[in-house]
């Protein structure tokens, strides 16, 4: 063996996973990266221009466009880590490349942690995107968030959480329509229905209470603490809502994938 | 001993299918051996009990004495892989696809040695082409080349050659042969048995999910081996009438016990003065052996010598 080659100890290999999963979405980042920044964009245009001056959050204290921006940037983060390990699953399932890596010494955390990271990074990358572009041509006063630390932590768990959620449709489907499901019966209400384009304050008592429900709606929330120091519910309290779900899937993908479902028969 | 590959009473059920029945058998580090049966034999699913694809309902599997359930990372480390299906991620070049697999096993900075494998695989001058743009036989070689990459001790190749033409087939072999000389525990499964005769020493053959037979291919030929001999001549040495196993016209089929028996009946022939019109010699090979054990096909039949005393 060459002189200049080493193996390194167990477990490092998962880098390499992680770095095969972002060249993927990399390679196609026209389709994975600049539309859905342009897809949010065309959302806010509409919705700002149509609704500014009809509708009112936090009391006035913030404009309509900026309360939207952070809404909007946390859906297309969801979203796109959905996306991100669905997709690439589904698609190694498919055409059966999945046994390059199912044949290499990989630990279940090391399958997990590739997916879930490059899931979240793109919705990372994507969410700034949109972030960026509302703010420069939007929503200036978005430039300086009040709690960017609030941002990023929900930023980073609600990517992780719809990454988890993605690896887990992404295994359970055989097939892309299968997938499909999940994704418009699921995954899309619940983003949806949890005040990207609202306060839920604004809604009527029932679904006021069904979307206390949704999980979606307090990393959205959240989030928007992050910006505007404001919020419907206390980021503490969304903080552990989100954390609560964060973990029970966590250790709920994780042990699917170590059970070796719908991986190994 | 430390055994390239075991298999410890390994049985595997799918709903009423009974895929492997309870097998068991060793390899030796350095053998090139050969796992042979019809289609739906068990071939495939045995050999994924190593790589951790099936698991077993009972029984243990073992690469280079590390247990394919319990130290997975180690067996997984010792062991490269050919599957049968033309596998690839559209989205990548072949030194990337390569790449990859080699940083799966915890193999960095090793584009030198990628380089030796496309060499030797004829795939320089595809290296940063894309996966989705090769042709079939050109999938087939990266997938030898991402098997051994991580230099496993144990290679194994499930059907390589299927569906690959004669001079891939022929360069393929060759690589392996290599490769096996240099130390290589190589487990071939094939249906093609020409391929198994030439390359393999020992030789196990699966039928319904249990090996009906295991041995060194020359052991495995010899209890069937008696070569006959279709003569075309005006008659037969009287010395060898007792041999004549048929006889058409002109045409006699004489039973050797070993080839090397022809010298003497040609000396015999000689010494009678009598002139060979044509001489074909027909040798047991591997899939009349295959197809008695494994009881399927008329074609063996046909293709078997005639049982001795038959009457002419």
């Amino acid at each position: 063996m060459n002189d200049r080659t080493t193996f390194e100890a167990p477990g490092s290999t998962w880098h390499m996973l992680f770095y095969k999963e972002v060249l993927r979405f990399w390679r196609v980042s026209f389709q994975t990266v600049a539309a859905p920044v342009i897809m949010a964009l065309l959302y806010l245009l509409i919705f700002s221009h149509v609704l500014e001056s009809r509708v009112s959050v936090f009391g006035g204290s913030v404009s309509y466009t900026a309360f939207l921006v952070p809404g909007l940037v946390m859906m297309t983060v969801l979203q796109n880590a959905f996306a991100n390990t669905s997709s690439s699953l589904i698609q190694s399932k498919i055409t059966g490349n999945m046994i390059f890596f199912l044949l290499a010494p990989i630990t279940p955390w090391g399958f997990f942690l590739a997916y879930v990271l490059a899931a979240v990074l793109r919705g990372t990358v994507v969410g700034i995107g949109v972030w960026l572009v509302a703010a420069l041509f939007f929503a200036p006063e978005l430039w300086r968030p009040a709690a960017p630390l609030w941002a990023i932590a929900f930023g980073f768990l609600g990517g992780a959480i719809l990454a988890m959620l993605g690896m887990i449709a992404g295994l359970w489907s055989e097939k892309f329509d299968q997938l499909a499901t999940f994704q418009n019966f699921i995954i899309l209400p619940l983003t949806f229905l949890s005040g990207v384009f609202y306060s839920v304050h604004s809604l009527p008592a029932f679904w006021f209470g069904v979307s206390h429900l949704n999980p979606f709606f307090y990393v959205i929330d959240g989030f928007r603490y992050g910006f505007f120091g404001v919020s419907d519910v206390s980021p503490w309290l969304s903080l552990t809502f989100v954390g609560t779900v964060g973990a029970v899937l966590t250790w709920g993908t994780w042990a699917l994938i170590a059970r070796g479902w719908k991986l190994r028969i | 001993m430390t055994y390239a590959v075991e298999f410890q009473a390994v049985s595997r059920r799918f709903g009423e299918l009974q895929a492997l029945d309870d097998i068991s058998f060793t390899i030796a580090p350095g053998e090139f051996f050969g796992l042979l049966g019809p289609n739906g034999a068990g071939k495939t699913t045995l050999i994924s009990v190593l790589g951790g694809l099936v698991r077993p309902d009972s029984g243990r599997a073992f690469v280079m004495g590390h247990d394919v359930a319990t130290d997975y990372l180690n067996s997984r480390r010792q062991l490269g892989m050919v599957p049968q299906e033309l596998v690839f991620d559209p989205f990548f070049t072949v030194r990337e696809t390569l790449r990859f697999q080699a940083g799966y096993f915890g193999l960095h900075r090793a584009d030198d040695w990628i380089d030796e494998i496309l060499h030797h695989l004829g795939l320089s001058d595809k290296a940063d082409k894309g996966m989705r743009t090769l042709s079939g036989g050109m999938k087939r070689r990266v997938l030898v080349g991402q098997a051994l990459v991580h230099k496993p001790p144990v290679i194994v190749l499930d059907e390589p050659t299927a569906g690959v033409d004669v001079e891939l087939r022929h360069a393929l072999w060759a690589f392996i042969s290599r490769l096996n000389k240099e130390g290589h525990t190589v487990l071939l499964t094939t249906h093609y048995l020409p391929e198994a005769e030439t390359l393999c020493g020992r030789i196990a053959m699966l039928k319904a999910g249990r090996v009906v037979a295991l041995d060194h291919k020359h052991r495995l030929l010899s209890p069937f081996e008696m070569t006959m001999v279709r003569l075309t001549a005006a008659r037969v040495p009287d010395s060898w009438q007792a041999r004549v196993r048929r006889e058409e016209g002109q045409s006699f089929l004489i039973e050797l016990q070993r080839l090397e028996e022809l010298e003497t009946l040609l000396a015999a022939l000689r010494a009678d003065g009598i002139a060979v019109k044509d001489l074909q010699v027909e040798q047991t090979d591997l899939e009349q052996v295959f197809l008695r054990l494994t009881g399927s096909g008329a074609k063996g039949n046909e293709r078997q010598p005639a049982p001795a005393g038959e009457p002419s």
